[in-house]
């Protein structure tokens, strides 16, 4: 009940600020601060109140505190937030020693203390993707008609703050740092489901013959973890590469839709991943024989430092990796009924959010939406292409050429 | 030093909006604001913009309940035009790219909210604000050559000619430091309110009152400056927002009794009645003894009567606010809120096309007073006014602009007069109070004595307060000795900014006595039209603050007893 929330005493936390003063020429350090506040109160009002009352030159950036503005992203404890959007006693229990430590985001240059430099970045890579409706011609006089649906649907990535969350914590940025990235992707795909967008074709096109673009993503789920908002960025990606692939018919020169085909290819054959397969069949062609094209030896060759790094650390098991997984052939049977499902479907379903498909009945699981706290996806779906509601669907499997 | 035909100040709604209407006649034009664009606070509103787009409404029933809204304090022919205006302006947003919510037929969907005779606010889920707001600097990032933007620059003062026109400003780039000299043709405040002056607040910690404060010293009078929104439905302990959208989609308040109290004061619309009837209402409830919570210092939202799918679907953001910032999951159980400050009716006093009596200043938005809003805002209303008259306030100082040559004038002199004003601030001794002590006394003085409900005694001593504040301000001290975002030292002129404000809503309120709108004196418990059917205006005088009064423009809606 609220009361109780609202009855819980003050209590003392410390606070661990990264601290760097760009005028100093001396080297980031740790500013340590005891501050008093109900448990239930945010990390931003702890650093405000440490800025209130012992030190008005921490520097972070901050406006609503509601969680809508986006200024304030940081790293507590290592992980990627808002700080008013982060819970004491919650930031005190994931704390290695007691002490919430406050950081810069990630994958950004420091300006001072806890801001970052989001046009060199972020921002940046929001230009890249055309971040504007072109729309569709001629303008109609009162409002394009649209389906009910797609605009919940765009609703979702339309949510993003832009705070950079998901920035900070992108591997695949952290190792390509021209990746295009989830938040801009996320953007784009606010175009692309857009059905007022005359050039859906020509924005998919462009993003998945980018070699930083679509394809570049390594379904990592940091993003989706890091979204303070659940526009679940990877998603939003996922269903850039179907829509690109599936409906586009888009194959693009990064190989990235003859991988796909030939992941869920092998899965479906064999139930699990054939490693030693899938680089000969994404490049030489989606079959046994496609390790016998050129193009696949070439791939092999480039890539044998890598597989032997792989065999040296024991990443790889050298006799599953060449002879694939054995599963039992109930269990091959079970994975093979999920394709039948969901490549039988007239539609396909996505996920959103914002569009639950069910109705108020007590007895359905709670969706996602409404009590995760970190972007879990939810069991909720609809189809791309709006229409009426949607059955309940188990989420898809990732990359499913369905 | 850069020059342009139109600078504005601000970059929300009002100032995005601005700045595109401008362009679009092919002056040159500059955007500046202290914060990133998207950070702006009209990312916060939430429930919609209102407009007569359905084909059985009509713009005159809008404007009737917006006049009725505003207890007839709003100028009328100013509220016809944003009324009339408004179905052409949805419409061009929704071009633009803003992802409104439709019906089954594929049309823009409406909502209903307070004070509105049907169905006419336009939305996006519960992210309205943030929608419009997204679309707008997707627009600034696609006319990115003719559109300049100062994004994280600090305006700290107006730059006047020897006649007294407006001719640029000084700012501070927030990044390094360094001060530099805009000149401009014509100046647009587009910077919001002063909702900081004020603790606790819906607004955001950007909203202190600059542009008010900064055309007051300038010499514009501010106009219906006692006009202070409470919103009824705020989160108890921080003021967070919780959108009207809720009561629009049928959520019910609730007393301890579990009575739904609205029946008393708004037997019609119950919930859906103007925020200032609704705000009094609860805050008779609380004070009466039958509030909830500790110390009964609440009263329940009860949005568990809305479909849960619904909920989920249109008011996605309060579910997550209420799980958030008050551990309540509001598809299950009862919120408690209570009043809270949300939005200055009052501002900067300018024409129908954003014109204050300083040649070459304009202002739009919630900084302004047009007086779209008199005494009372309707939910809604104000992204309406943001861009309705910040697109008007574009064009026209764009098109006065056409006919002018550059300004010409030492600006060095008020360079210098800033840069040494700062430097003063970093150096100062610590024998005053903190910059943070002074905000809070400030912030709670106002709210205990310039709120929901105010009396002559209470104002008096809110007003002694703060002059005794506006003293300590002068002498205020900081920590940062730093030029890198240096926010301490911006944080000191904002304080100034907001006293000022403060000074001129409690000076109004003291002056208008009578209860109307958002002005409720226990002292003067009626509306008074014979004596007070008038604007209160405030000027900077030589020895200090002089009040006028100006008339309420009416056109077609005379005065009548307000019932909902």
């Amino acid at each position: 009940m609220p009361a109780e929330a609202h009855d819980r005493p003050a209590e003392q936390f410390n606070l661990r600020l990264r601290r760097y003063d760009p005028e100093s020429g001396e080297a980031p350090y740790w500013d340590e601060h005891t501050i008093e506040l109900e448990p239930h109160r945010s990390v931003l009002e702890a650093i405000l109140q440490a800025k209130d009352r012992f030190d008005g030159s921490i520097g972070v950036r901050c406006s609503c505190r509601q969680a809508i503005c986006g200024s304030c992203g940081v790293r507590v404890n290592g992980e990627p937030a808002l700080a008013c959007h982060t819970h004491l006693d919650a930031a005190k229990a994931s704390a290695k020693d007691g002490v919430i430590e406050v950081e810069p985001m990630g994958n950004m240059p420091v300006l001072k203390d806890l801001i970052v430099d989001m046009d060199a970045v972020h921002w940046k890579k929001i230009q890249r993707v055309t971040p504007w409706l072109i729309a569709k011609q001629p303008v109609p006089e009162r409002e394009y008609l649209v389906g009910k649906e797609n605009m919940v649907d765009i609703t979702q990535s339309m949510a993003c703050i832009q705070c950079g969350a998901c920035v900070s914590d992108c591997l695949a940025m952290e190792v390509d740092p021209g990746f295009i990235g989830p938040a801009a992707l996320a953007k784009a795909y606010r175009f692309v489901g857009d059905p007022r967008d005359d050039q859906q074709d020509i924005r998919l096109k462009d993003l998945a013959e980018d070699p930083q673009g679509i394809f570049d993503c390594t379904h990592c789920f940091k993003c989706v973890e890091a979204c303070p908002k659940d526009v679940n960025p990877m998603g939003q990606i996922m269903r850039l590469r179907r829509i690109a692939i599936d409906d586009q018919k888009i194959v693009d020169k990064n190989n990235g839709e003859r991988h796909e085909a030939a992941f869920t290819t092998l899965v479906k054959d064999y139930g699990l991943l054939h490693e030693a397969e899938l680089l000969p069949r994404s490049y030489g062609g989606n079959s046994w024989f496609g390790k016998f094209h050129p193009a696949a030896g070439k791939e092999l060759l480039s890539s044998l430092p890598v597989v032997l790094k792989g065999l040296l650390r024991g990443k790889v098991n050298p006799k599953l990796a060449l002879f694939g997984h054995k599963l039992p052939a109930a269990d091959l049977k079970q994975v093979q009924r999920i394709y039948d499902t969901v490549e039988g479907r007239e539609q396909r379903y996505e996920l959103n959010l914002y569009i639950t498909g069910y109705d108020e009945v007590e007895e359905t699981p709670v969706p996602g939406g409404a009590t995760s706290t970190n972007g879990g996806v939810s069991p909720a779906a609809t189809t791309a292409s709006g229409g009426g509601e949607s059955p309940p669907a188990a989420p898809e499997t990732e990359g499913s050429a369905s | 030093m850069p020059s342009h035909d139109v600078l504005i100040i601000g970059a929300g709604l009002a100032g995005q909006r601005a700045a595109l209407a401008a362009a679009e006649t092919g002056a040159s034009v500059a955007i500046m604001s202290k914060v990133h664009p998207v950070r702006s606070h009209s990312v916060a509103a939430a429930g919609g913009i209102n407009a007569a787009i359905s084909v059985d409404d009509d713009w005159r029933s809008h404007a009737y309940d917006t006049v009725k809204g505003s207890d007839f304090l709003g100028d009328q022919d100013a509220i016809e035009i944003m009324c009339s205006e408004a179905p052409k302006e949805v419409m061009d947003l929704e071009h633009m790219g803003v992802t409104f919510h439709r019906n089954e037929d594929g049309e823009l969907d409406l909502r209903a909210f307070g004070g509105a005779s049907m169905k006419r606010t336009a939305y996006v889920a519960d992210i309205t604000g943030q929608a419009l707001l997204h679309v707008l600097y997707e627009q600034l990032m696609k006319h990115h050559e003719t559109v300049e933007r100062y994004e994280e620059w600090f305006t700290t003062s107006l730059l006047q000619d020897e006649d007294g026109r407006c001719c640029g400003v000084v700012a501070r780039d927030v990044r390094t430091g360094r001060m530099e000299v805009l000149k401009a043709k014509n100046v647009i405040l587009a910077c919001g309110g002063a909702g900081q002056a004020y603790k606790p607040t819906t607004n955001g910690l950007i909203v202190t009152g600059d542009g008010i404060a900064m055309a007051y010293r300038a010499g514009a009078p501010l106009m219906d400056m006692e006009m202070v929104q409470y919103h009824p439905t705020c989160l108890v302990e921080t003021g967070i927002l919780i959108t009207e959208g809720a009561r629009g989609e049928g959520a019910h308040l609730l007393n301890a009794e579990g009575e739904r109290f609205m029946e008393k004061s708004a037997p019609n619309k119950m919930e859906l009645a103007s925020r200032d009837v609704v705000s009094r209402a609860e805050q008779i409830e609380i004070n009466e003894g039958r509030g909830v919570g500790p110390g009964g210092s609440g009263i329940f939202l009860d949005v568990t009567v809305v479909p849960r799918k619904r909920t989920l679907e249109a008011l996605r953001e309060i579910v997550n606010i209420g799980k958030d910032f008050a551990g309540v999951d509001i598809t299950r159980e009862p919120i408690m809120i209570r009043p809270g400050q949300h939005y200055i009716m009052g501002g900067v006093k300018t024409d129908v096309d954003g014109a204050t009596s300083v040649e070459g200043l304009y202002a739009a938005g919630e900084v302004a007073c047009v007086s779209v809003h008199g005494g009372n805002r309707l939910g809604a209303n104000s992204l309406l006014d943001t861009l309705i008259f910040g697109r008007r306030a574009g064009e026209h100082a764009a098109a006065r602009a056409a006919h002018m040559s550059s300004p010409s004038f030492d600006a060095g002199t008020q360079l210098r007069r800033d840069e040494s004003e700062l430097e003063a601030i970093i150096a100062r001794s610590r024998d005053g109070r903190r910059v943070s002590e002074i905000k809070n006394e400030l912030g709670e003085t106002m709210n205990k004595h310039a709120a929901v409900f105010r009396d002559e005694a209470g104002l008096q001593g809110a007003l002694e307060t703060i002059g005794r504040l506006k003293e300590e301000t002068a002498k205020a001290w900081i920590d940062d000795r730093g030029t890198v975002f240096n926010q301490d030292v911006l944080g000191a002129l904002e304080l100034g900014y907001m006293v000022d404000c403060a000074e001129a809503t409690v000076l109004a309120a003291i002056e208008r006595k009578e209860s109307r709108g958002a002005q409720y004196r226990t002292d003067f418990p009626e509306r008074n039209d014979e004596e007070w059917l008038k604007h209160i205006d405030i000027s900077r005088g030589k020895d200090g603050p002089e009040i006028s009064y100006s008339p309420v423009t009416i056109t077609q809606w005379q005065p009548e007893e307000r019932k909902y």
